[in-house]
């Protein structure tokens, strides 16, 4: 078993079944996989993903769009941001 | 032949249950399946509405929700979580006891429990700050993307076919409706105009943009993972600005949401950050304890509301039918709309309890408002 996201232990065997099942958009792995969804925000296994991808495709890994990196870039503690307030 | 326009959860599951019954079918999609609102929603699915309409419909549309795993052949992480709604002033709980009695009456078990019961569901609750809580435990949720994904497989296996990356860009009338998209013209006998936060802009295509759906941007905070079995039902003080928080059924994050919205474009997904403020601030008052974890992620979507809030379902024009303008709520009613409509189109009646006069989209021509849906996830 090798983890590619260890954010949400999901492993190369698990995104190859899915692509051999026929998903093979970035966008529909992520979520059916949370591929890049925790903590890390997929700075771990979104590239690891993709090369799995554009190798399982016969696509080139520059052709396959990035998902957004969303706000926060890294966790930050609640109480940073509502800080003081009671 | 049936062309179903925008892959949300509207139009993939009433593609699926037009398959069923026979129909050949076909969807456009201009991004990626659920790249609209469905894959932006906070998983809820209640039948605490405070309406016969919305309680009738939602008591259906929880009893598919059980059953879609299984007919669907996919699990699509459906629990029944409950829905906690806290009330913090004393008319607030008479409010509550009303709203409970309708539900009642129409078989939804929703009960008046006190802050003690209630931090017996959610252990870190701050009781200390309500009076009284209305408890469905029948109310719950899934997974937006495993339910899509399921609706969309099924579909296929009965030969429906989903065209991604296909923007619709024109529609006419012949003798049978020419739908015009990035990807080459379609002749079909029948339209569904599921797209929700952008469906003005199809309905004006035929000339008849007569529901005036406005999209506004509502966002999710999400926090990294807790232990399962502490925040499960979404819990909502509606006095605190609509504000609830609920853990994620897979991955037991907890999403926060509050009513802090704005008007833009269906396609301006840039989260804010004094939303990011808004937000916490309250789930802090629900929960205390989350002061101590930390967020992971950000995102926005569309709340496609109407006056009214309460979708327009039903036939604008001869073979062209919209199930549109959720307001925050479509998810959750999925399968029963899906069903209801398809079976409209198909045999003409249904026996889905949805209500077409209730929901019919000519109403705001009329200037005839239904009493406002309760709007929270
Ligand atoms: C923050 C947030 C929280 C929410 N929480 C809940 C909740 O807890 N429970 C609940 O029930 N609901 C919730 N909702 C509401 C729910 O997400 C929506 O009501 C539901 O997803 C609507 O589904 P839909 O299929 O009608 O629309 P959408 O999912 O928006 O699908 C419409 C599709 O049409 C496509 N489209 C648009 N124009 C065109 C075109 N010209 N050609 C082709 N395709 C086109 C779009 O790309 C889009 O994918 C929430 C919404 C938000 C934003
Ligand atoms: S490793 Fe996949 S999200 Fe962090």
């Amino acid at each position: 078993m090798r983890i590619v996201c260890r954010c949400n232990d999901v492993t190369v065997e698990d995104i190859e079944k899915l692509i051999d099942e026929g998903v093979t958009d970035l966008e529909e792995l992520r979520r059916l996989l949370r591929i890049g969804m925790g903590p890390c925000q997929g700075r771990t296994c979104i590239p690891i993903v993709i090369s799995i991808l554009a190798r399982k495709t016969g696509k080139r890994p520059e052709d396959i769009a990035l998902p957004n990196a969303r706000f926060p870039v890294r966790p930050v503690k609640i109480e940073a941001l509502v800080g003081g307030e009671k | 032949m049936i062309g179903i326009i925008g892959g949300g959860i509207i139009g993939v599951a009433t593609a699926y249950e037009l398959a069923k019954l026979g129909e050949d079918v076909i969807v456009f999609e201009k991004r990626y399946l659920g790249s609209g609102s469905t894959f932006r929603c906070a998983s809820g699915i209640r039948a605490q509405f405070t309406d016969e309409a919305n309680i009738k419909l939602m008591k259906y549309s929880i009893e598919r929700w059980g059953q879609l795993s299984e007919e669907l052949n996919h699990d699509i992480m459906f629990q029944q979580t409950g829905y906690l709604f806290l009330a913090t002033s004393e008319e607030e709980v008479e409010a509550f006891k009303r709203n409970i009695k309708l539900q009642n009456k129409f078989g939804v078990p929703t009960k008046l429990i006190t802050p003690e019961e209630a931090k017996e569901i959610v252990p870190p609750l701050n009781k200390d700050a309500f009076l009284a809580a209305a408890w469905n435990p029948e109310d719950g949720k899934a997974s937006p993307f495993h339910t899509l994904y399921a609706y969309k497989k099924a579909a296929e296996k009965l030969g429906a076919r989903f065209h991604e990356y296909t923007k619709v860009t024109m529609i006419e009338k012949e003798d049978k409706w020419k739908i015009k998209t990035t990807r080459g013209e379609f002749k079909v006998d029948v339209v569904v105009n599921a797209t929700n936060a952008w469906a003005r802009e199809i309905n004006s295509m035929i000339g008849k943009d007569i529901i005036p759906i406005k999209p506004y941007k509502h966002q999710l905070v999400k926090t990294e993972p807790l232990e399962r079995g502490q925040i499960e039902p979404l819990v909502c003080p509606p006095a605190w600005n609509d504000s609830y928080v609920i853990q994620d059924g897979e991955d037991g994050g907890v999403i926060c949401g509050t009513a802090l919205e704005y008007e833009t474009s269906p396609d301006d997904v840039t989260p804010t950050y004094d939303f990011a403020k808004e937000v916490l601030k309250w789930a802090v008052k629900i929960i205390p304890a989350l002061k101590h974890v930390h967020i992971v992620r950000q995102w926005a979507g569309h709340y496609a509301r109407t006056p009214d809030n309460n979708p327009a379902i039903g036939e604008i024009e001869d073979n062209f039918y919209v199930a549109i303008g959720f307001s925050g709520h479509g998810f959750m009613m999925a399968p029963a709309v899906a069903q209801a409509l398809a079976e409209r189109i198909v045999k003409g009646r249904t026996k889905v309890p949805l209500d077409w006069e209730w929901f019919d989209p000519f109403r705001f021509e009329r200037g005839e408002l239904r009493s406002s849906a309760f709007q929270i996830g």
